[in-house]
Order: C-alpha cells, then structure tokens, then sequence
C-alpha cells in the first residue's frame, strides 16, 4: 500500500468536508427521504434477487413434504369442495345458474390469489428483521417476490379450474367465455395491486403496533364473507347493493366469473373505479412502505 | 488516490422511553393521558423521574466525520456501546442517520454477519445463489464464481446437502466463501474471523488482503487487536458515540486498550453496565501488589494478583471466570481461567457473592502496559459476561541495579528463564 496523504493519516479529527466538485458518488446517504422517493429504478437492478427469493420460495415450501407442489392443487379443490357441500347443497345458495363447483371455484381461485398476497406481503418487515437487519438491497424485492411465488400457486390453480370447465363444457352444461375474458390479465393485476398495497400497509404498521398482525388474519377471513366468493351478487337485494358496491374487490371477482362462466354482475364503470381505488391502495402503501423502511430496525 | 467514503458529521439519535410502546392501545393510552396533561399511564410506580426522560435523545453517534480513501483497510474500533454498529448500519443503509450524510463512491457490500440469509432447507449450492444475491451479486456472476468459491470453502463433497446438515465451521466456511467473492469496491466485515478454525482464519485474512491489494477498500470491524492490527494500515476510535481518534493503526490501538479504563488498578461496574445476564452482577475487579493494595503498574519481579467480585444471582449449572492478558498493541499474551484450578468446583455455583483471584507470578510479563479482557461464562454454553480491556496495568522495571534485564527485550511476555552451559569434554 502506498502512503495516505493528508486528512486521514494524522491521528485528529478531521471536520472540514470539501470534496472536489469533480467527484462522482453513487450512494448518498442522507437523514430524510420523499415519500414519493420508490426507487423503482433501483429495484430493476435486484431482479435477480427477486427472481432467486420466488425460486426459494417455491424450493423451500415443499422440503420434506411428502406431496410437494401438489398441495398447491389440493387446497383450492379441498375448499371448492368443502364450499360446494356446504353452500351448494347444504345451505342451497344460488350461483347465476352456473354449477355451484364451477362457481366457488372461480372465487376461490381468484381470492385466494389477493388473500395470500395480502397475509404474505403484510409480514414482511417483522418476519424478515433478521435478514433486514443486516443488508440492504431494495425492501420491496420481498413483496414483490411474493406476489410472483403466488403468482405461480394461482397460475396452477387456473389450470386446474380450466380443466374442470373444459370437462364441464363438454358435458353439456351452459358456460361460455365472453369479451370480458381479455380483461384476465387486468383482474389479475389488480388482485395483486390489492394484496400487495394493502399487505405492505399492514407490513409498516405492525412494525410498530404490533396488534395489526392479528387483525390481519381474521380480517381476511371476514372479508371473504362481503367479496362474493359464496354467492353472487345478483343475489343481493337492492336495499344491500351498497356492500357489494362498497368493496372494490367485487367487480373483480364478478368479472372474472363473467369472463369464464358467462355469469355475473359488472360494468365497466365498476372495474375503471376499483381499478382506481387500487393505485391509490398501492400509492398509500409504497408511499407508508418507503417512509418506514429507512428506519424500521430501530423500532422491530 | 481518492476519497471513498466520506463520513459528514452524522448523528444517529434515538428516543429514550418512548419505543416501548408495542401496541395501539399503549399509544392511545399515552396520547389520551399526554392530551388531558396526566402522566404516562405506563410508567411504572416510582418510576416518575423518567417522565422527564421521555423523548430524551440517546446518541448512539455524535457528530462523527472522517474519509476514508480507495483501497485502504479500515479498523473500526472501541468498546461496547461506542456506535460502531450504529455506524455500520448507517453505512449498509440498514438504518438512516438523524442528520449528516455520508458519501460513498461505488459499490458497497456488507458482511455484518456470515450466513445471512441461508436457508437451512436448501442445499449449499442453493444457498450460495441465494446468499450471493442478497448480497448484491446477479446470477450471471455468481454462476462464473461458482467453482472458485466451492474451492475456497473447501466442501466439495457435500455442497449438494442442505446446510442444516452442516457443522458450524462448514456454515461458516461457505458462508464466508460467498462474500470473499463478491466484488464491490468497498466490503465491509464484521468480526468474520471469530469463527473458524486458524488456518480457515488464515485464510479469510488473506482474503482480505487480496481484496485490499486489488485497490478495493475494506471496513473492518473487530474486537479482536491482533487481527486489526495485522490487517488494518487504519483505524477509527469510537467512544460513546464520538470519534475519538482517526489514524494509523499502530497509534490508535495502544490509545483504544488504554482508554477511558481506570489504569490505577480498580474497576468498579456501576448499575447499568454490571450485568449481560439476570444471573450475574459484576462488582469490581483489581490489581493487588503482593501487600494487598490496589496499584496501577507493578513491579516486573515480582508476584501480583488480579481479583474479580461479582454476585450471583440464581445459582449456576457452572461458572468460569476467564481472563485475557493482552499486550498494548492487542497481542495476547495469555489467557487462563479459574478452571484450571485444581479446588476449582465444576459443578453448580449457589447464589451469593464471591471474589475470585488469580495469582501471577513476579517475573512474567515484560515491561510496558497490559490490558484485561475478563469474561464470565458457563463453560461450552453462554457467555454471562465479557468486557475487553475491562482493566489495564502497566509493569515497570525498577530502577534497580541487580536487575537482569536491563532494558526492554522484545516479547509479549519475558519469563525469567533457568539457562546452564556447561563446557562438553
């Protein structure tokens, strides 16, 4: 090593500060940071994290399980199932004429695509502390990454409804795709905006109220029951239209039975609105995620 | 040669008080009494005085500046408690600073601890994408080095096992194989070398200075002064949150074993820094001359005992009193321990207080100044208390005239030795 000049080599402190005005840093590190201040740049350059985060996800699930990623099949159909005895034939709630399976399964295959988002996402400050606590690469690396394992889980999910629509169809019963089928890739994302922008909320809450961590798991639950999964919204009397008109992820769900089952209760006026109320959703929780993030280590 | 990091005046307070506070209800609660003018309904009873402590500031760093230039070694310094974790944070964006900024040109990795990151149900090359990524390697670069750092870790044979099957040195070994391989231009490493056997350990410090000949600049943090002082050409002093010194290694660490510590021969731990564990409190710790007073610097002939006092609050499965007699510039010159007593109990150690003394002989150390590194622990399992540099003493040679070495002989210690020549024919 060759000498070091000047500042550093005497034992004093050093406080004047007078870099030359040539020099180029590439990290600032400052006290305060903009709300709005997302770095979506930055976090391009962490896609390989991203991707590798998604990859272990879906690695590390099925380790010493004995079925694997086959439970990524078992779940929705056990709960189409368990919904199809219970309010199909049980409680003999109607489904716009369209075979009670066919109908749940659509619900719980697109609900369960934001609700895992949502309870997934909604941890991961405080589930990844340790990890947090020691490096940085961008924070929204684990949310994203996901809503892209989940993506996966409801990509098979799909599959398995497509199959059993398929064999429905052929066997005569009155389902048909319409137009509002190119709108799938739309329901999905807005599924994913939901789940993302409301877990992320949750996310920098609980990093400092814990309780919220709570709320979140039943809150889903109860949620369920107001988003149409069990019967439709053709169903509901006109003095309660307000419920299904209240949540914005109804639309989305009704939708998604239009496009596939022929069936549903939707307008384009709903999705543009829901559509709405979704970037705003994400907005508020990029904007609560980027402010906690600079210094949830010194409340977790 | 240009500047790399440029530390400006970065403060990093936090609140006293008022983090505590887990749940909405305590919130509300503190607001609602704060909005009526009542007292924190939280506090506990007795506890009024540090209402006026509430939203007191802690300073974990104060003001601290300094540059660091490309391609230097950089010890980071001093005692528990200093910033320097604090500062590391900062550093790897892990936390923001309260006000200052610092600048830093190009890449930063942190190495704040081996293993971040793995997950124990995936196989070590696994692990090794995995981990490389979090670091901030892509894939791409990772898949170049791959051979190289399975090589350098040295577990060919078992890099397909998950690393939940490793022992704790293959962990560490690939762990540490990873982040060696990155390659930012400023690596920041976090006492790595406590873990390890020797020649693994001799291996990471060659590492790093491979790194550092490569131009790339490296922040060392240890408590260790043989490794800083092997690795570092500087160093930053931290106490209590403010820069003490910044300069070359070999000027800083005799100022670190030396400060802010009693060097008249006593240490008493007040509240507050006498106990790391419920179990145990610490009360003092002393340098008897052979006449039972308290000194400073003793006498290079003769005998001297180190006392320790502490108090045991729940009795122990097994207490071990550990001492470390290191040289000014951070060598160990020995350590020894009150098991190799042969009255030593291993078994439980009851509640109560106790004092236990360790009896160095006279003509042992060299001349020059010494510090304690004292440690209380159960042996194999948890360590209860450990300060470094708890205490320094310095020994002196007398002006003496029968004195056999008459001026200072290299060495950490220089024992007085039985010598016979004898002529052969």
């Amino acid at each position: 090593m060759s000498s070091h000049p000047t500042t550093n080599s005497k034992p004093a402190v050093d406080t004047s500060h007078a870099p030359p005005a040539d020099e180029r840093w590439s990290t600032i590190i400052t006290p305060h940071r903009g709300w709005l201040d997302w770095r979506l740049k930055q976090l391009w350059r962490y896609r390989d994290l991203i991707s590798l985060f998604v990859w272990r996800d879906f690695v590390s699930a099925y380790k010493q399980t004995i079925l694997g990623p086959l439970w990524h099949i078992i779940q929705p159909l056990l709960m189409t199932i368990t919904f199809t005895i219970i309010f199909g034939h049980v409680a003999k709630l109607p489904t716009d004429g369209i075979p009670p399976f066919l109908f749940y399964m659509s619900g719980i295959v697109c609900w369960n695509y934001f609700a895992n988002n949502l309870t997934k996402t909604s941890s991961t400050f405080v589930g990844n502390a340790a990890l947090l606590g020691k490096v940085y690469f961008h924070r929204l690396a684990i949310p994203i990454s996901i809503a892209i394992s989940n993506l996966i889980s409801f990509g098979i999910s799909l599959a398995i409804f497509l199959v059993f629509l398929v064999s429905f169809y052929f066997r005569g019963v009155d389902i048909h795709f319409t137009r509002w089928i190119f709108c799938t890739p739309l329901f999905l994302l807005m599924l994913a905006g939901y789940g993302l922008g409301g877990g992320i909320i949750v996310s920098a809450l609980t990093t400092r109220y814990r309780d919220l961590a709570n709320l979140v798991a039943f809150g889903v639950q109860l949620l369920m029951f107001g988003s149409f999964i069990m019967y439709p919204v053709s169903q509901v009397s006109a003095k309660n239209h307000w419920i299904a008109e209240l949540n914005p992820l109804v639309p989305i769900i009704e939708g998604f039975r239009l496009a596939f089952l022929g069936a549903g209760t939707v307008d384009v006026a709903q999705v543009a609105t829901s559509f709405g109320i979704m970037i705003a959703v994400l907005a508020v929780g990029l904007m609560l995620f980027t402010h906690v993030e600079r210094t949830f280590m010194d409340t977790v | 040669m240009s500047t790399v990091i440029s530390v400006e005046n970065v403060t990093k307070s936090y609140r006293l008080g008022q983090i505590g506070g887990g749940t909405l209800k305590e919130d509300f609660s503190r607001w609602w009494a704060k909005l009526r003018g009542l007292p924190d309904p939280l506090l506990k009873i007795g506890e009024e005085h540090h209402a006026r402590h509430l939203g007191e500031q802690f300073w974990a760093l104060d003001n601290v500046s300094f540059d660091i230039q490309e391609g230097d070694v950089v010890g980071i310094i001093g005692r528990n408690g200093a910033g320097k974790s604090t500062l590391l944070k900062i550093l790897s964006q892990v936390t923001t600073p309260t006000s200052g900024q610092i600048k830093i040109k190009g890449r930063i990795a942190s190495l704040l601890e081996v293993g971040t990151g793995f997950n124990p149900e995936m196989t070590g090359r696994e692990n090794v994408f995995l981990n490389g990524a979090i670091l901030g390697m892509t894939k791409a670069e990772i898949r170049s080095k791959f051979d190289e750092i399975v090589a350098f870790s040295e577990i060919e044979e078992f890099i397909d096992t998950p690393v939940k099957r490793y022992s704790s040195g293959m962990y560490v070994r690939l762990a540490f194989a990873v982040a060696a391989h990155l390659e930012p231009e400023i690596l920041i490493v976090d006492e790595v070398l406590a873990v390890g056997d020797a020649e693994f350990q001799k291996k990471c410090i060659g590492k790093m200075q491979d790194v550092s000949r490569g131009g790339r600049t490296v922040l060392f943090v240890s408590h260790s002064m043989a490794a800083v002082s092997k690795l570092c050409q500087h160093c930053v002093l931290l106490d209590g949150g403010r820069l003490k010194l910044f300069g070359p290694t070999a000027e800083i660490i005799p100022h670190y074993l030396k400060s802010g510590k009693q060097t008249d021969g006593i240490r008493i731990w007040g509240e507050g820094e006498n106990t790391q564990d419920p179990r145990l409190k610490l009360r003092a710790m002393r340098i008897l001359a052979p006449d039972g007073t308290v000194v400073g610097h003793v006498d290079i002939r003769k005998p001297f005992t180190i006392e320790v006092e502490y108090q045991i609050l729940e009795t122990l499965p097994q207490c071990r009193i550990n001492l470390r007699v290191l040289t000014s510039d951070g060598t160990l010159a020995f350590s020894t321990a009150d098991s190799i007593d042969p009255n030593y109990n291993a078994g439980a150690r009851a509640a109560g207080s106790y004092r236990t003394r360790c009896f160095i002989p006279g003509n042992l150390l060299n001349e020059g100044y010494y510090s304690l590194t004292m440690g209380v622990d159960i042996p194999f399992k948890k360590i209860l208390f450990m300060e470094e540099a708890a205490l320094g003493f310095s020994v002196e040679q007398t002006s003496d005239l029968n004195t056999r070495f008459p001026e200072k002989w290299p060495g950490a210690v220089c024992p007085l030795l039985e010598w016979q020549t004898k002529p052969l024919d």
